[in-house]
């Protein structure tokens, strides 16, 4: 006999009943489900408000084990250490003994570098109001990439705010919680940084592709000036980003642009630091007391 | 009833335990997100919906069909996606499950995996078309492995399944 299927509850009318229910609930449901996500199509900051309130309330949960995580994984390289020490240790000696030679010569650049400072009244400002942050869990699952960041509104996190590692640029934040804010990865999909690449200045866009890599557009149509190995950085246009955070190498040529990796790893993401957002400075207001003063 | 040592007959498990294993391994399923790795690409099968797909097909008067709204929510806050899009669509796999119960009701294993694998297939799809309309521009063609993994993955979650229903129902 076939298994006995509630779906068929015979003649007891309570049974029809509750059953019918069920479907109509089932389907509006669904049909809620399809309105929360018009909303968040239509009204991305009410729904990231909401999503925020749930992820504040997990994010303590996997910061704790990321930590755990992090010591399972040294644990592992230590391990494999062991397997090739032997050749390992005379490229460690050559390699000390090149290090040894920048080691003198950096010395005397920064020396020199000290002395050129002074004389050109170089202040180097850091903007105020960092917060520093542990990077604690991603979607793995979904095609969207975000990370969660342990380190919300309380803390002085707010929406829109570019996240960076010492490393590199991370990602900017999309949704802020109490003590949680979520992060768009700039690998992710929907994420456009604009960058120019390191000595020269050649504006390009990076588009995150959604698999850990970037696509590096340059903005003059028609021939690709990139070459692999090119390093690119923020360039500030538009604000959000501040100019000079290090985005990604060329890792790949092909004729329309330049396939990119991040130079901060995800994968090896820990401590991040959210900056303040960046606004393109005013032009500077003409100076009226330069010819009074004379 | 015949006294034997450790004997399991006459003892039923509680309700609670017989209601809330289904339901608690599904939210742990949702929670695989929260693990502590920062991935760079869509990898990880949808641990939860795998789960729940799982326990429907073990027993399919588990659950109302309208069981996939509140699991689904509670998966949604965890899994990137906007909210609402698992509640919608893991309702509709069950109502879907609900339909092809009148079609087949004899199946055997390979027939479940078939179905649940393009369930979850689909499932990925569409998530992939709503995470489009909210700004993301994923490639197709780099859901494909997620897809195989999921797919190669339902084997060993409806083992498991069967392993807790095993302890569940005493």
């Amino acid at each position: 006999m076939a298994p006995p299927s509630p779906r068929r509850p015979g003649f007891s009318r309570r049974a029809q009943y509750s059953l019918f229910a069920g479907y109509v609930a089932a389907i509006a449901g669904a049909l809620a489900g399809l309105l929360l996500i018009v909303t968040a199509r239509f009204d991305p900051a009410g729904h990231a408000a909401l999503q925020g309130f749930f992820s504040d309330t997990f994010a303590p949960v996997s910061s704790a084990a990321r930590s755990v995580g992090a010591g399972i994984a040294s644990g592992f390289e230590s391990v494999g250490a062991y397997f090739d020490a032997a050749s390992k240790n005379r490229a460690m000696k050559e390699e000390l003994n090149a290090a040894r030679r920048d080691l003198v010569k950096g010395k005397a650049d920064a020396l020199e570098n000290r002395r050129l400072k002074k004389l050109a009244a170089l202040v180097e400002r850091l903007p105020e109001g960092h917060v520093t942050a542990r990077l604690v869990s991603s979607t793995g699952a979904s095609s969207r990439r975000f990370a969660i960041l342990a380190a919300g509104s309380g803390d002085g996190v707010t929406n829109g705010q570019p996240v960076r590692t010492p490393e590199g640029l991370v990602g900017r934040v999309v949704q802020v919680g109490i003590r949680s804010a979520r992060v768009l990865l700039i690998i992710d999909g929907g994420n456009i940084v604009p960058v120019k690449r390191v000595p020269d200045g050649t504006p390009a866009i990076a588009y995150g592709l959604g698999d850990g890599r970037l696509d590096l557009r340059p903005l003059a149509a028609g021939t690709n000036p990139f070459k692999v190995g090119d390093i690119f950085v923020t360039s500030g246009t538009g604000g959000i980003y501040q100019p000079g955070i290090p985005v990604a190498i060329g890792i790949r040529h092909n004729r329309e642009g330049t396939i990119g990796r991040p130079l901060a790893d995800p994968a090896g993401f820990d401590f991040a630091i959210v900056e303040p957002e960046f606004a393109i400075p005013p032009p500077p207001a003409p100076d009226q007391t330069d010819g009074a003063g004379k | 009833m015949a006294r034997y040592p450790r004997s399991r007959i006459g003892r039923a498990p509680s309700s609670a335990q017989r209601q809330g294993v289904p339901i608690i391994s599904t939210m742990i399923g949702s929670m695989a997100p929260l693990l502590p790795v920062v991935a760079t690409a869509p990898v990880m099968p949808p641990w939860g919906l795998q789960v729940l797909i799982a326990w429907r097909m073990l027993h399919r008067n588990l659950w109302s069909v309208w069981m996939g709204l509140p699991l689904g929510m509670f998966d949604d806050i965890f899994s990137g996606q906007p909210l609402g899009s698992a509640m919608m669509l893991w309702t509709l796999a069950l109502l879907g499950l609900d339909l092809l119960d009148r079609r087949m009701v004899w199946r055997d294993f390979r027939q479940e995996w078939g179905i649940a694998g393009g369930l979850i297939v689909a499932v990925l799809l569409i998530q992939l078309l709503i995470s489009y309309a909210s700004g993301g521009a994923t490639n197709p063609l780099l859901l494909v492995p997620q897809m195989l993994v999921s797919i190669l993955a339902f084997p060993l979650v409806a083992r498991i399944c069967a392993i807790l229903d095993d302890w569940r129902l005493g």
